[in-house]
């Protein structure tokens, strides 16, 4: 599925400093019903954004208006738990473009790239940094830059690196996903199958 | 034959690799591929909107198995949204000459006890599925994890997926298991030691005695749990107790073709001084009945023991108290004697006939406590027969427990098996996050032995003391 290509995100950030978020919190279980992949922003972190009676929680970062933007900053081992998909597709139905933390679950990571969301792993002391200048200043904005492979608080040019395969950033650079990639290939992969043993 | 050691990890991925993409992923063959009805919809939408067919359709399998009742399955199902679901899978897979087990289909069940129950999981394959406990089938010595619905596409349109080779990491248990002690115990064991995240980056092998010496189906359980370590997944060498397993089921190969596969998968061992980027050892001995208390599966101890503090868990702070809160759990409480509401037996990671044994042997002869709704789920119809064959079903019924029909049913709530909220399960599946079993639902993770001990006494009970020998 297409996606907006990755060059330069400027953009403030909302914060969301917990541990383990795993993805049966951004989108349960009882959402991934559709066919279709529409509407899954709504349903983002439903249970910690709604009461059952579906009226907002005000103390959760998503209902507070002090906080926006297409940057999400969270915990380490963001994304952990089910492979669903639909994780990322409401992160990115939601409107966030890139997600940063100290380290990510492995499938997360990996669907993350696959629909156009970036995400940034930084040190657990650049992470900590982040959290402390966007409480300081909801209004912090924050520059990831692809290309460089960098992401820097525009205020005070605190800067770290990031890393990402060349392919994949190549991919997400131009907006083209693998399968544009895998089809170019299908003779190796047609010639690698005739001498599977199953 | 390579003469560097090389690990079992490396022997299979290499084996599949079609092309290492430089400073990029490798494109990785895929033998076998599981569909369900929950993230495969997307997948087909994007190959149908690309234009292109399903290059190898003999190479995939659908099962429904996420959102379908457990009970009354011969009826229509009554949520739309799922009855949608259920009939997109199985019109996908009628158009593209895919084979599949339906709601209703004498071999439906759950995709990854279905999988390796009828032959279709051989050592050494690769396999993927839009579904994180595909770590599952790493108990044939297979490389098998979780994919995106992206990836699921990749795979029906080229039977290939980009990965970048994860990092390798050995877990070696010697020793004996101690009485009570199933291989859940093992696994929740192992997820507690290293954190919920403690094996991200990592493709695990378990090796060791307690593993050698473990059946199939306790394979399944482990490999199964990998991922609630953070590992992409987690294999064992194949060996007898592997290759009898697999001699005999339905797809298995037969005759010339099965002499040929075994000589093979006889050759699927990590070599002698093989090396791993991380290796742990841990002692059989020092494993007893686990259960969980929080709200990741890292957060786990021995039955006889009280709720850690903060400042003993590798959690941050903050979340480790919004995890207690959640589970309305203090620090330095006994989990002894806490009084529960239901028990669920089932799923991918306890749903198969031993875990139902297991469940009877401690219920023989008690009764089911009043204050438990328990909800008992084979994985497949193949289990649920042969816990009929078995006289199991009868040692159920006298203590008070009907058995339900196939399906994932309360691991994940996905169809009407929802916990209550505020109410506490012993859950014999693999999650004990927030809301997982229904919102606000609070669950302890542990193994049939567990959950059997509390369905007959109604609270957190040591199985040590129902179980008469060893």
């Amino acid at each position: 599925m297409a996606y907006d290509k990755f060059t330069v995100l400027r953009s403030t950030a909302v914060p969301m400093p917990i541990e383990n978020v795993d993805t049966d919190q951004i989108i349960p279980a009882r959402f991934l019903k559709a066919t279709e992949r529409k509407g899954f922003g709504d349903n983002l972190f439903r249970d910690w954004r709604y009461n059952s009676d579906d009226t907002p929680k005000k103390d959760f970062v998503l209902n507070n208006p002090i906080y926006s933007g297409k940057i999400l900053v969270g915990g380490k081992n963001f994304g952990s738990g089910s492979s669903r998909e639909h994780a990322a597709w409401a992160i990115y139905d939601y409107g966030f473009r890139c997600v940063v933390s100290s380290f990510f679950a492995d499938i997360f990571k990996g669907n993350s790239l696959n629909v156009g969301i970036l995400p940034v792993t930084v040190s657990e002391g650049f992470l900590d940094t982040i959290f402390k200048a966007i409480e300081a200043d909801p209004k912090t904005e924050i520059e990831v830059n692809l290309s460089d492979q960098t992401i820097t608080l525009l205020a005070t040019g605190e800067q770290e690196t990031f890393d990402i395969n060349g392919y994949k950033k190549h991919n997400l650079m131009n907006g083209y996903d693998d399968i544009d990639y895998l089809q170019a290939m299908k003779s190796d992969i047609t010639a690698f199958a005739e001498k599977s043993l199953y | 034959m390579s003469s560097k050691p090389t690990t079992l990890f490396d022997k299979v991925w290499d084996a599949h690799t079609v092309r290492s993409i430089p400073d990029g992923p490798d494109v990785l063959f895929i033998d076998r591929h599981f569909i369900h009805e929950v993230t495969s919809p997307v997948a087909f939408l994007g190959i149908e909107n690309r234009g292109i067919p399903v290059l190898y359709p003999q190479r995939t399998f659908a099962t429904a198995d996420h959102n379908t009742p457990t009970i009354h399955q011969d009826q229509p199902v009554k949520d739309p949204l799922s009855a949608k679901q259920l009939a997109a899978l199985s019109s996908n897979a009628q158009k593209y000459g895919i084979s599949i087990w339906a709601l209703g289909s004498p071999k439906n069940g759950i995709v990854h006890v279905v999988g390796p129950e009828n032959g279709i999981t051989l050592p050494g394959m690769t396999i993927v599925c839009g579904d994180s406990h595909t770590s599952t089938h790493g108990a044939f010595g297979c490389i098998a994890f979780g994919i995106g619905t992206s990836e699921v596409e990749m795979v029906l349109a080229s039977q290939c997926i980009m990965q970048p080779k994860p990092k390798k990491m050995r877990i070696t248990i010697n020793g004996k298991l101690g009485k009570g002690v199933l291989p859940k115990d093992v696994a929740l064991y192992m997820i507690s030691q290293i954190t919920a995240s403690g094996a991200t980056g990592y493709f695990c092998e378990y090796a060791g005695e307690v593993f050698e010496n473990m059946s199939m189906e306790g394979r399944m359980t482990v490999c199964n749990m990998s991922i609630e370590m953070g590992a992409r997944g987690g294999m064992i060498a194949p060996d007898e107790t592997t290759f009898n397993y697999v001699k005999g089921r339905d797809k298995a190969p037969k005759g010339e073709a099965w002499d040929e596969a075994l000589a093979y998968w006889k050759t699927l061992k990590t070599d002698a001084d093989a090396v791993f980027d991380k290796e742990l050892v841990f002692d059989a001995e020092n494993i007893e009945p686990q259960i969980t208390y929080g709200t990741n599966p890292g957060l786990g101890t021995g039955i006889t023991h009280t709720i850690p503090k903060a400042t003993e868990v590798k959690d941050g702070e903050a979340s480790y108290k919004k995890s207690l809160a959640y589970m309305n759990f203090e620090e330095g409480q006994p989990l002894l004697g806490k009084k529960i509401d239901y028990v669920f037996l089932g799923s991918c990671t306890n749903g198969r006939i031993e875990d139902f044994r297991a469940f009877a042997k401690v219920v023989k002869g008690r009764k089911k406590a009043d204050n438990i709704t328990a909800w008992l789920v084979p994985g497949s119809h193949i289990v649920e027969e042969q816990i009929k064959k078995e006289g199991i079903l009868d040692v159920l019924n006298e203590a008070g427990f009907e058995l339900r029909q196939p399906g994932c049913s309360a691991c994940l709530a996905m169809n009407d098996d929802k916990i209550p909220a505020g109410k506490y399960a012993v859950s014999t599946s693999n999650r004990n996050f927030e809301g997982r079993q229904g919102p606000g639902a609070r669950t302890l993770l542990a193994s049939p032995y567990v959950a059997a001990a509390v369905a007959v006494t109604g609270v957190v009970t040591d199985p040590r003391e129902l179980l008469s020998e060893a």
